[in-house]
């Protein structure tokens, strides 16, 4: 069996893309897939070392993190809904009323 | 075996990511984050955890990446009304500091250095199931509250007239 | 029984205190609803009485205060009086009684209790002041009658008498600061009562000024006293000074600093040069103020703290010199202003301060006791005088200008007469109080170890000067022909018996006043000395070792001197003022430039406001405008500029755009792990 470095190094490298995704993409549907893609990165670095430890804690933290994310997509949807109601834009750019 | 397949499923997940973030359309890049998640599941069926395989395959590419679907066919932004994404300063230092974050990591998996295999039952639906309902049955519950709170969230805030 | 009233001395300032709680309450929540209705329809055009309450039916409260006010103090003269009888019957050596109430302050070493002493000295004090307080506080009932603000002007007396007795009975001299600021406070809001008039407001914050000025003096003497022996009681302080002295901590500069820093708050207080130009602007008040607080008592809070401290100046014979000369002067100073005035309350003002002198002259050739002596009756017969004055003013419906007064003598008998007594008291005519106090400071001055016979001329001139001025007080008001205002004749009378009564008790005490201290070499017997011996033994002793070298030849010779001086004071008055009654005004036309300059008080307070009071407005329009406006405000609006400038430039980072806020937070976290995986 191969040891957990590997799959470290890969949940690394999706969790940089997904991160690389956040900020620099200007869509809001394509940031939350991103989100959703660091979420996964963080399940796979949980599996590789929760399995290569025996514990099966790993697993219940991933399952954890799988509720949240769906709950997060979720709402985040429902936010960008509503948001695209209002202003008939998904540029997250231009929703910077947020300021000053 | 498995480094093979490890090989397979990581470089698929990793391109399907790459690909999300990189499609103008959030059509293709819905469909590339199915197949970014099943090589995921895959990965997990590697590591033995055929629980999270399983519910990975049925929460995320089941509903979670069909309600990306829905909401983008539901608000259907015309092709030109799609942002128009442009290389700035900002977002270049932000890939490039997104790569720094990787580099990081690879250092400290060099650095740690674990070992060990997998022991066979600690991701089966049996073991999962047994700890979820033990030992973490006030989380579990509790998941339910969190996820009663966002489907009550997600209805209000897309309510028509709030 | 008889020592147990020593244990409710705290009663002594309590009931005045009492006074002070009753009677505000009263003027708060009684007497000021009224004026503010009075003066919001008086406003309104259709105010239905000018002469405010008083010509209508009282309200019940004024009759409650004009019973409270008085009693209050009447009790605590009666306390006093018991309490003076219960220490008279100890023995000489055990006369000191100490009531310690409560802690007060204690801080490290320091420690200071609210704590009573009654002692010879103290207790002389509390007699004049609730005794001659009380007179006054009776006076007042008549005086004010017209006063609209009646509850008020109680409020202040009874917290002035509070005060004052808190400055003569506490135990240290923290506590003495305490009740020297008090009576400070009560001459500015007293001197202020009629603080719609300018003049009055202005008097008040000029006192309250120039008394800070002394009171500075004497804050820093304190410091030093506690710096030098580690405590601020009395008892122990004074038990010190032997041990200290021969352990050489106690040089005779240090006691120097100490006695003269003092001074410094004496001479604020009971308005000696340089510092007495309030007194005469104090006068801006209600007369039985001016005779309460400017003649009888809290002029003599200086007298007093001196005499109070007299084992300290004792080992300062420069400051003894100091005081002596400082008395001497103002004795003779301001009796030369007192001739030329024409305000029958400023020649008494200037008579007050050249009595002051004299005190102050007694106290710095070493006898004290003849200082408090004199304090004592100058508080009888100047209290007299200044209630008379009040008396005459009042008749004449508030005219205080002598050259428009004159053959009052049989209009004003009552007045006439008390005034007169206390006239011939203060001129020191023999067989009256003045007399004996005035000649016991003369003597002392010319034959105690720190006297000099330069002292006793000046003392002596200052005599007759001062019995020439007062006889032309009594002349120009009471004798001759009538210079008054026809309507303010019409209404001139006597006084209630409210104001009269007072007037004979003080005029009583004014002649017998001086019976308790009648020097052996009249064939008396000094019981006055004998009481204070105990205070003051050592002074005492050393000023008889000095006199024992003059006969009593010589003090026969020297009494007889100044009632001559004194006489010729008078003889000169009668003629110039009823012989010759056009004699003062050609002698004022041949020497023009020295009238004036007497007139004008010697142009003090112009020289004053010119060297001090100008340089201090300056400074101040100075520092306003280059110092606070510029500098200070400069720092605060610098603040508030470079805080908004940074403000402005720092906003511009908060873009509202997501991605920015993610990528600073990927910006930190990357740097956090790098910083984490430092090799």
């Amino acid at each position: 069996m191969m040891e957990p470095s590997a799959y470290l190094l890969l949940s690394g490298i999706l969790f940089g893309i997904g991160v690389a995704g956040v900020v620099a993409r200007k869509n809001v549907l394509i940031i939350l897939m991103s989100v959703e893609i660091m979420l996964n990165a963080v399940n796979v670095a949980f599996i590789a070392v929760g399995s290569s430890l025996g514990d099966v804690t790993g697993s219940i933290f991933a399952f954890m993190v799988m509720t949240v994310a769906a709950a997060e997509a979720a709402v985040g949807l429902a936010i960008l809904i509503a948001i695209y109601r209002l202003k008939e834009t998904i540029d997250i750019t231009e929703l910077s009323i947020l300021k000053w | 075996m498995e480094p093979a397949l490890f090989i397979v499923f990581g470089a698929i997940a990793v391109g399907g990511a790459i690909m999300v973030v990189t499609r103008r359309h959030p059509m293709a890049s819905a469909l590339y984050l199915i197949l970014t998640l099943f090589a995921v599941a895959g990965l997990f069926v590697l590591r033995q955890a055929h629980f999270l395989a399983a519910i990975q395959v049925i929460v995320y590419a089941g509903a979670v990446v069909v309600l990306f679907v829905f909401v983008i066919m539901l608000i259907n932004v015309p092709e030109d009304k799609l942002p128009v994404e442009r290389v700035t300063g900002m977002r270049f230092l932000g890939v490039v500091v997104a790569g720094l974050l990787i580099l990081e990591s690879a250092l400290i998996v060099r650095r740690s250095g674990m070992a060990g295999t997998p022991a066979a039952d600690s991701g089966s639906v049996e073991a999962v199931g047994r700890a979820l309902f033990t030992d973490y049955l006030l989380a579990f519950e509790l998941t339910s509250v969190l996820l009663l709170a966002a489907v009550i969230g997600a209805i209000a805030l897309a309510k028509k007239k709030i | 029984m008889v020592g147990g009233i020593l244990n409710y001395l705290w009663l002594v300032p309590a009931l005045p205190l009492l006074g002070v709680i009753v009677n505000s309450a009263i003027a708060l929540f009684a007497e000021r609803p009224l004026l503010l209705a009075e003066a919001g329809s008086e406003e309104h055009g259709h105010g239905t009485s000018l002469h405010g309450a008083g010509h209508h039916a009282a309200p019940p409260y004024r009759r409650l205060v004009a019973f409270l006010g008085p009693a209050v103090v009447g009790a605590s003269f009666l306390v006093s009086l018991l309490s003076v009888l219960a220490l008279a019957a100890r023995p000489a050596h055990d006369r000191l009684f100490v009531q310690v109430l409560f802690p007060w302050v204690t801080a490290g070493s320091f420690d200071a209790a609210v704590a009573f002493q009654l002692d010879p000295l103290s207790s002389v004090m509390i007699l004049v002041v609730t005794g001659v307080g009380f007179l006054i506080h009776v006076y007042s009932v008549g005086y004010m009658s017209h006063e609209k603000a009646f509850a008020r002007y109680f409020v202040y007396l009874n917290l002035f008498t509070f005060t004052m007795l808190l400055l003569v009975l506490g135990s240290n001299f923290l506590l003495m600061f305490v009740g020297w600021e008090g009576v400070g406070l009560c001459s500015y809001l007293l001197i202020g009562y009629w603080y719609e008039k300018k003049s009055a407001a202005d008097a008040g914050k000029k006192a309250f000024i120039v008394n800070r000025v002394g009171d500075f003096g004497f804050l820093v003497a304190i410091f030093l006293i506690f710096w030098t022996f580690g405590t601020v009681d009395y008892p122990e302080v004074f038990a010190r000074i032997p041990g200290l002295a021969d352990s050489g901590v106690l040089t005779t500069g240090v006691a120097t600093a100490i006695t003269l820093l003092l001074f410094v708050g004496a001479v604020g207080k009971s308005a000696q040069i340089p510092l007495y130009v309030w007194l005469p602007d104090a006068m801006e008040g209600p007369t039985p103020v001016s005779a309460l607080i400017h003649a009888a008592t809290m002029v003599t809070a200086g007298v007093y703290m001196v005499a109070r401290t007299s084992p300290l100046f004792l080992l300062a014979p420069a400051s003894m010199a100091v005081v002596a000369v400082v008395g001497a002067a103002t004795a003779i100073f301001s009796a030369t202003i007192g001739i030329c005035q024409n305000d029958i309350k400023r020649v008494l003002a200037y008579s007050t301060v050249s009595q002051l002198g004299y005190m102050f002259l007694a106290c710095g050739v070493g006898a004290f006791t003849a200082g408090i002596f004199h304090l004592m009756t100058h508080a009888f017969f100047k209290a007299l005088l200044f209630l008379g004055s009040g008396s005459v003013i009042h008749a004449l419906s508030g005219e205080q200008d002598m050259q428009k007064m004159g053959s009052l003598k049989k209009r004003l008998p009552v007045t006439f007469t008390t005034m007169f007594i206390a006239t011939l008291a203060i001129s020191g005519i023999p067989g009256l109080s003045g007399f004996f106090s005035k000649d016991e400071i003369l003597w002392k001055s010319f034959s105690s170890g720190h006297g000099h016979v330069g002292l006793w001329l000046v003392g002596t001139a200052a005599a007759g000067i001062t019995a020439f001025y007062m006889f032309r007080l009594v002349f120009l008001t009471f004798f001759g022909p009538s210079r008054m205002d026809p309507e303010v004749e019409k209404h001139v009378h006597e006084s209630p018996y409210s104001m009269t009564v007072p007037l004979m008790l003080l005029a009583v005490l004014s002649v017998g006043g001086g019976w308790i201290g009648i020097p052996e070499a009249l064939g008396g017997h000094n019981y006055f000395e004998a009481w204070l011996a105990p205070v003051f033994g050592h002074g005492a002793e050393g000023a008889a070792h000095g006199g024992a070298h003059h006969s009593a030849a010589l003090e026969y010779l020297l009494m007889a001197g100044s009632v001559g001086v004194a006489l010729c004071g008078i003889g000169l008055a009668y003629y110039l003022y009823r012989g010759r009654p056009e004699k003062p005004k050609e002698i004022a036309g041949r020497v023009p430039g020295l009238y004036d300059v007497v007139f004008h008080k010697y142009y003090v307070d112009e020289i004053y406001d010119a060297v001090i009071v100008q340089r201090i407005v300056n400074g101040s329009i100075w520092l306003w405008e280059a110092f606070d406006a510029t500098f200070i405000d400069g720092i605060v609006n610098g603040v508030a500029t470079i805080v908004s400038g940074a403000g402005d430039r720092m906003r511009r980072v908060q873009t509202g755009v997501v991605g920015n806020y993610a990528l600073s937070l990927l910006v930190g976290a990357v740097i956090l792990v790098g910083f984490l995986i430092w090799p």
